[in-house]
């Protein structure tokens, strides 16, 4: 058990035996893949789903009884855009760190992302991940490297990577910048029901560059990521998924540019479905401030009108789904001089509250849209079977306050970095138990 | 009465009493290097760290000299930002420093905001001799004080800055600056080196230099990074010296007061012909020599010197 003097624990899984019957009583049961939205009571046994109900049912000794009132029950968040760091660079964070952050932000499945040293692109690497998942409090779906070292060169094995559970592909912090090659990772792909997860970002427009290209970064004299070095290549993968019939999946979106690109490609009948992130939705490029390296990312903060288009996206279906692209860093790497800083920001025990305060107390995304977004679609895109509560599923479940008030303190964080965006923060909002399996991973009073 | 700013790390926001109170203070530390003994006691015991990250023998020569005619005692920390890398970081390097009892750092980096992120590192007394893209505001406050010298004010008169705008921080400096002195500024260059956000730096850009020259007091010329046409930016240097450099035939066009002025180090040919560059619209000396008053009284009012 690990504790947090907030009182927020963890509470590692264990797996060998089989887990006591649970009942989450009063709760608003809000499951969009069943069209529920309403007070029940949900009765777990054996690991899974056993049934929904609206009278509290009689239930044998040794059922432990979770009052969720006032709360929400939903399926267990999952987080497609993660950097779990592990092998390589532990010091940032590790798989073990890692997946408990992210069931102390409510998720009970993540993706997590290649880059790590050495990359994950070949089926041993990819084993290695799934292997070192088996006693964390949380699931791990591993993406594999589209090229061999994300070098951009050759194609990984992707086939025995998806054999050995890669659940996706990507070079994520780079595009692969010739279009050939990316052309042929789309038509191999298509042979795995695989989403390829694209990093849109064209080197020669982005090089040297360290916030969004706009008024503040000139102010600032720093060098800008200008909007159009996504753009360009959000483009062009739309163009190559819509020639070669593959399925695409835009990564954190941040321009009103690359929304209107996705939604008119979705009009047409691409397969593109498309992430942003919570900064993205809460944060601009003024939140730069007086070079915060805490607000650097890639991509960048953007302007204004450019957070109004992600939200809209949101709220019209054009962009799917909510991750974190949650990315750890040590102090030494951010406590720099702005251009030497690091790019990345972490998120997983924040999400939940950002989007709550940002968009669904405010009415803009209602609590169902934001289950979708981060629990049922994410898990559909990577062709796995959880986000839902239907009976008989595994019984992944977060438990949310949405009245919780409460202050960002990165030193309560799980995670081994404290590089958030959001230090300080009054937040409303945030999972009060996760449930993964069946068994009781996390709590927060 | 002092400065409200307590470090100088631009001139974006600094109000207009404090810029004229570092001018006048300048003024009479002209007068002091008039003398023949140039030497005040200020800021005796005073030790200031020159931090210079990059390459720029004529700022920090003026520091330095500027120092030594208050008295204090410099010390000089040059490096390329390469072997900085490799070691330690700059918060490290700043405390170090610091533990060594210093008062104030003068710095210049390459990187934009430098000079703020030291004050979170250190107490020392911070001015920024040049950060990255971003400022470079004794340049500008030494540009002031040669037109206020020249003209007799500031307030109404109009200047024209020509060349690489985007890159320059002279550019910003002086355009901040000089806006809060009520002067009209219009930045001018080539559209591959102004902002591409032309509202950015809250004066009027354009790319055509006739614009730019209507009704001028001042004409200011940029430095031109020769390495920006192999990047892209323009055909030729030919090509630019016709469209952005001035000469003496462009120069006729100006009213006969007009003053010339420049940041030095000049490329000769390129944005400033030469008879321009010696001829005597301009003031470009002048300039070099109100360098070191300026920088006197900046460390000296930041400084908390005793009376000169």
């Amino acid at each position: 058990m690990l504790k947090k003097p907030n009182g927020a624990t963890i509470i590692p899984p264990d797996n060998s035996r089989i887990p006591n019957p649970l009942l989450i009583i009063n709760g608003r049961v809000i499951d969009p893949a069943n069209g529920i939205d309403q007070v029940m009571h949900v009765s777990i046994r054996e690991g899974k789903i056993y049934s929904l109900l609206n009278e509290i049912p009689l239930h044998t000794a040794g059922t432990s009884i979770i009052d969720a009132s006032g709360k929400w029950v939903v399926p267990g968040l999952m987080d497609m855009h993660v950097h779990l760091r592990e092998p390589g660079r532990e010091d940032k964070e590790t798989i073990a760190t890692g997946t408990q952050a992210a069931a102390a932000g409510g998720f009970t499945a993540v993706a997590c992302m290649p880059n790590t040293i050495p990359a994950l692109d070949e089926e041993s690497k990819i084993r290695y991940v799934i292997q070192r998942a088996e006693y964390c409090p949380c699931r791990i779906y591993p993406i594999g490297a589209i090229t061999r070292g994300l070098e951009g060169e050759e194609l990984a094995p992707i086939g025995e990577m998806v054999k050995a559970g890669a659940r996706g592909v990507t070079d994520d912090g780079k595009s692969v910048a010739k279009s050939n090659l990316m052309r042929n990772a789309l038509n191999y792909s298509k042979s795995f029901n695989i989403p390829v997860m694209c990093h849109c970002e064209d080197m020669a427009l982005s090089q040297k560059g360290h916030m969004n290209e706009g008024v503040v970064s000139t102010r600032l004299g720093v060098r800008g990521i200008p909007t159009i070095s996504e753009e360009i290549v959000v483009a062009r993968d739309i163009l190559l998924a819509e020639y070669t019939g593959a399925r695409i999946h835009i990564m954190h979106v941040s321009t009103a540019g690359s929304v209107r690109l996705i939604r008119e490609a979705k009009k047409r009948g691409v397969r593109v479905s498309a992430e942003t992130c919570p900064h993205y939705i809460a944060l601009t490029d003024e939140d730069v401030g007086l070079y915060s390296t805490n607000k650097k990312m890639n991509p960048p903060l953007r302007t204004a009108s450019d957070r109004d288009a992600v939200i809209e996206g949101l709220v019209d279906g054009t962009i799917d789904v909510i991750s974190s692209d949650h990315a750890p860093h040590v102090p030494e790497e951010k406590d720099v001089e702005f251009d030497a800083a690091a790019f990345g920001v972490i998120g997983l025990e924040t999400s939940v509250g950002v989007v709550m305060s940002t968009l669904v107390e405010k009415g803009i995304l209602t609590p169902a849209q934001m289950v979708e977004k981060m629990s049922h679609v994410p898990n559909r895109i990577l062709g796995v079977s959880g986000g839902t509560l239907s009976e008989g599923a595994v019984a992944d479940i977060t438990v949310i306050d949405p009245d919780a008030q409460w202050t960002v303190d990165p030193h309560f964080f799980f995670s081994k970095s404290r590089n958030t965006a959001f230090e300080g923060f009054s937040l409303r909002g945030y999972a009060t138990c996760t449930i993964l399996g069946g068994r009781i991973v996390y709590q927060r009073a | 009465m002092g400065l409200h700013i307590q470090h100088l790390l631009g001139l974006e926001g600094v109000s207009k009493d404090d810029i004229t109170l570092i001018l006048d203070t300048a003024d009479s530390f002209h007068e002091v290097l008039e003398r023949e003994i140039k030497v005040v006691p200020t800021l005796r015991g005073k030790t200031i760290v020159n931090l210079f990250y990059e390459n720029s023998t004529r700022t920090r020569i003026s520091f330095e000299l500027a120092e030594k005619r208050l008295s204090a005692s410099p010390l000089n920390f040059s490096t390329s930002t390469s072997s900085v890398n490799k070691g330690e970081t700059l918060r490290d390097t700043i405390r170090n420093i610091e533990a060594m009892k210093i008062d104030m750092v003068v710095v210049r980096h390459c990187a934009a905001g430098v000079p703020h992120f030291l004050t979170q590192c250190t107490n020392a007394v911070i001015v920024n001799a040049g950060d990255g893209l971003h400022e470079h505001p004794t340049q500008a406050l030494l540009d002031m004080m040669t037109i206020r010298r020249k003209l007799g004010r500031l307030e109404g008169l109009k200047v024209a800055i020509i060349g690489d705008i985007f890159h320059s921080r002279v550019a910003r400096s002086n355009a901040w600056g000089m806006s809060t002195m009520g002067m009209d500024v219009v930045l001018c260059g080539p559209p591959t080196l102004l902002p591409q956000h032309r509202e950015s730096i809250g004066v009027p850009v354009t790319d055509n230099l006739d614009e730019a020259l209507e009704g001028a007091d001042v004409v200011m010329l940029l430095r031109l990074q020769l390495e920006r046409q192999s990047s892209g930016a323009f055909p030729s240097i030919r090509e630019y010296r016709d469209r952005y450099g001035l000469d003496m035939d462009k120069l006729s066009s100006l009213p006969e007061n007009v003053v010339i002025m420049h940041p030095g180090p000049i490329n000769r040919g390129v944005e400033l012909s030469s008879d321009v560059a010696d001829g005597s619209n301009s003031v470009i000396l002048e300039q070099v020599t109100n360098g070191v008053a300026v920088r006197m009284a900046v460390l000296y009012l930041l400084g908390g010197g005793e009376n000169a």
